[in-house]
């Protein structure tokens, strides 16, 4: 055992550490958000004051629900290295099939909702799994292999419905999600929407995953270091084919929420995703290179994406100007990032 | 040329200073080069020769200190700048494009045009003449992947040649030379120090500075200690000067195997074919015993530790732990057997560099650290500054990245990473490549404690040196077999060397 002096020392000296990081990290904080807040104040009186308005705020966390969630799973990917730009696809195809299974069962509320969900899964993480497979067994590029997924999951979400969408049958088993709010009425309040409660706790439970489990800290290392990974004993086979079924996965999910959103399943549903979640996790801090990425930045950088969006809709910018500005934003959110970690050091 | 001409200093850095996050890496360095001389620059990893060279080359601003070429204050603020200023540098590891070939790489950035096209007549004109003058023959059409390390070498030579470069930066430049190469390479640097380039020399093999170098500067914790020439500076001074302290002996006594000692590790008509084919490899490795695996380069030593830790899958064969057969079918299996590998390679293989201390030091057990659902950080970190404080690893704290530690305390993370897990058998491939004396005696140090506790350590090295100072017995491997065992008393150099190349007279002809 150690040196109960050298003990103390090392302690000291990681603490120091710590309080100078948390230092660094407050400073930063107030002054970005003070800047915010001006922002925001501004915007505010551009939008007649609808921007900062209770209503508002709970009307953008329902914007961005799909696309954190979409993030969540691609963060996973994009920390190991890899790509998934079949996520948008899978939304289509994911929300067709579970509207088929809901119109064909009879079970009547939550055991529709219960099979519905599971099945749409089943197909989400299988998808997952089968973009994976040429990555891990033959090396294969995932841009490829997830591309040509994207391909065959949007074809197959048209084929399913002969290019129409299948209005649900019966949509009360889904309404909570797709429209419900909770604590409604509670204290005169608007309430929360349930698809917000939702992403909340997607975004909770991985991003423990990602920080506090050992498989997240596996696909850190398979990200940082392959090599070094798999002679450390950790089956990075494993952890790779994982993060493709956890992305595809959450992309059934954003699927179902939809689906119940739109009482109907609709083969166009989720066109262009991959790219919104793409820009969300990479505004977040999230390195294409791998190895390096949060969950809590993927919610922030979808977050700053739909903050935007609500922006220009409430003055009136019109569409084609906001996807120019969207574009500009993002380059300049990494540009940001560039230039901290050549200035400040990486981390 | 004149004497007065060949004194003319080419380079003078004065009071170069610069400091990253918790560390001055470099206090106020002075050092000057001149022409047509070879300027050696030893110390310890860490001591600053990299952080020194990097600001020459314009890879990193100092924060204060003056540079002059040619006696003019100049200003170095990037790596096109340094290469205008007639500053070549020779990494460690080699910056050529491996799908590219000889003269693309000697050209690369500097290419002759006629209009828009590339000229690769004049490339070869160019590049041609740069070697003819040198007597360098080279395949020029090679991809660079396909080149021996000592055509890598020459190429990157050639690339400095090329840019016109007067002074001339190497980065260990033999450290994965055979001899014979080392001697072609002297012979070169002498021809370029007779037109008078000038070149820094940084290595680790002291042994051979009297042969090359004309000055030596020792570095140690960023400050220049002393400048000497070679001749007034024995080996043993510059050992302390370099550590600071008198270092006893180079290798520590080993303890003697127990006649009794249960075999642990045994090993049995072991073949592979991933890289250099392995054949019918036998051994066996008892309790407290270190066996050296010697030979040349590429003689597949690396292939069969590779093949025994499960990094490659044997195709045949046979290995006992404890006299328990184990089928190695991963990594994983071979750790959960006992066996700890240690790469030759730790930026590529021993380390996720962009994570911190502690998550590198539990990665390969971090199952020993989760409680319930999660990763346990305090006991992550708790296990990690004891190793921290057992191996004297140089770091801030556990949560330092490691990217930002020197090489020596790098390779002493990646033992951190072996120590916490059981392992009765510890795989050591090239465990002091590219680390400085001060380090290389720990890591002996820490090879006799493992043998104190009943490990079993094979070794392999290219250093000759430290085969025979730290083995109980020497295989010499060739041609992916082992060719011949002695005990240590038998095993002397001139043995190991002719059967490592397979009778010195074949050796001469070949290659």
């Amino acid at each position: 055992m150690a040196d109960p002096d050298i003990k103390a020392v090392m302690d000291a000296r990681a603490g120091e550490a710590r309080a100078q990081r948390r230092r660094a990290a407050r400073i930063r904080i107030s002054a970005l958000s003070v800047a915010v807040i001006v922002l925001l104040l501004v915007v505010n009186v551009l939008a007649h004051g609808n921007f900062l308005e209770p209503g508002n705020f709970t009307h953008v966390l329902r914007q961005i629900t799909v696309n954190t969630i979409l993030g969540v799973g691609q963060t996973f990917v994009i920390i190991t290295a890899g790509i998934d730009l079949s996520v948008g696809s899978i939304v289509g195809l994911c929300g067709m099939v579970m509207a088929i299974v809901a119109n064909t069962l009879h079970l009547g509320g939550p055991g529709t909702f219960i099979v519905t969900l599971v099945v749409g899964l089943a197909i989400g993480c299988g998808s997952g799994w089968i973009n994976a497979q040429p990555v891990v067994r033959l090396g294969l590029p995932p841009f490829i292999t997830t591309l040509a997924m994207m391909q065959v999951g949007r074809g197959l979400a048209f084929i399913l419905g002969h290019g129409q969408s299948i209005p649900l049958a019966d949509s009360t088993p889904f309404d909570w999600l797709g429209s419900g709010y909770i604590f409604s009425g509670v204290l005169g309040f608007v309430g929360i929407p349930w698809a917000v409660v939702v992403m909340a706790l997607v975004a909770i439970v991985f991003a423990v995953i990602l920080g506090r489990t050992a498989y997240g800290r596996y696909v850190l290392a398979d990200g940082g270091n392959e090599e070094a990974a798999r002679l450390a004993g950790i089956n990075t086979a494993r952890v790779k084919t994982l993060v493709y079924v956890i992305s595809g996965g959450c992309a059934a999910l954003g699927g179902l929420m939809l689906m119940a959103q739109f009482s109907a399943g609709t083969p166009q549903a989720g066109t262009g995703d991959e790219l919104q979640c793409i820009a969300a996790v990479v505004v977040g801090g999230t390195s294409l290179m791998g190895g390096r990425g949060t969950i809590v930045g993927t919610f922030l950088g979808a977050l700053l994406i739909g903050v935007l969006n609500n922006v220009m809709n409430l003055v009136h910018i019109e569409a084609y100007t906001q996807q120019i500005v969207l574009g500009v934003v993002i380059l300049l959110a990494l540009i940001l990032d560039a230039l901290r970690k050549r200035y400040f050091g990486a981390r | 040329m004149t004497a007065a001409a060949l004194d003319a200093p080419l380079l003078v850095m004065r009071g170069i200073v610069k400091s990253f996050p918790g560390v001055r890496a470099l206090d106020g360095v002075s050092f000057d080069v001149r022409a047509g001389e070879v300027h050696a620059l030893v110390g310890e990893n860490g001591a600053g020769k990299s952080t020194l060279m990097k600001i020459l080359a314009g890879a990193q601003p100092a924060d204060s200190g003056e540079i002059d070429v040619d006696g003019k204050p100049v200003v170095i603020d990037g790596p096109k700048t340094a290469e205008r200023f007639g500053i070549g540098m020779i990494y460690q590891e080699f910056n050529l494009v491996p799908d590219l070939g000889v003269i693309e790489n000697i050209v690369l950035g500097v290419e002759p045009r006629r209009g828009l096209f590339l000229d690769k007549p004049a490339a070869v004109k160019e590049a041609g003449q740069v070697l003819a003058e040198l007597g360098i023959v080279l395949p020029l059409d090679r991809p660079a992947r396909r080149l021996s390390v000592a055509e890598q070498q020459l190429t990157e030579i050639a690339k400095c040649l090329v840019r016109r470069a007067r002074l001339i930066v190497m980065d260990e430049p033999t450290a994965a030379l055979t001899d014979r190469e080392i001697d072609a390479l002297f012979a070169l640097i002498g021809k370029l120090k007779a037109q008078g380039v000038g070149f820094v020399y940084i290595s680790h093999r002291l042994e051979e500075l009297p042969h090359i170098a004309d000055r030596v500067t020792v570095l140690r914790d960023g400050k220049a200690i002393e400048t000497r020439p070679i001749a007034e500076m024995p080996q043993d001074d510059l050992i302390r000067l370099m550590v600071g302290r008198p270092l006893e002996s180079h290798f520590p006594e080993l303890p003697a195997v127990l006649a009794d000692a249960p075999i642990v590790l045994d090993v049995r008509d072991l073949s592979s074919d991933s890289g250099v084919p392995v054949r019918d490899v036998a051994f066996q490795v008892r309790r407290g015993e270190v066996v050296g695996l010697a030979g040349l380069v590429g003689a597949g030593r690396t292939e069969i530790v590779r093949a025994i830790a499960g990094a490659d899958i044997p195709t045949s064969g046979e290995i006992r732990i404890n006299g328990e057969r184990i089928v190695v079918r991963s990594p994983d299996s071979a750790i959960r057997a006992g066996i700890a590998f240690i790469t030759e390679d730790r930026k590529a293989q021993g380390l996720v560099l962009g994570m911190t201390v502690r998550e590198n030091t539990t990665l390969a057990h971090l199952a020993q650290f989760v409680r319930g659902l999660f990763v346990d950080k305090a006991a992550e970190t708790e296990a990690t500054n004891v190793e921290i404080a057992e191996l004297h690893i140089r770091t801030p704290s556990s949560e330092q990245i490691v990217s930002n530690l020197s090489g020596g305390n790098q390779q002493k993370v990646v033992l951190a990473k072996w120590l916490i897990g059981q392992a009765s058998v510890f795989l050591f491939d090239e465990p002091t490549r590219g680390i400085d004396i001060g380090a290389k005696a720990e890591i002996y140090t820490l090879m006799v404690e493992l043998l104190e506790r009943g490990a079993a350590i094979v070794m392999v090295s290219s250093e000759l040196p430290e085969v025979l100072g730290m083995s109980h017995r020497v295989l010499v491997v060739r041609g992916g077999r082992i060719e011949v065992a002695f005990d240590r008393a038998q095993a002397t150099p001139d043995k190991v060397i002719a059967a490592a190349t397979g009778v010195a007279l074949r050796a001469m002809g070949a290659n």
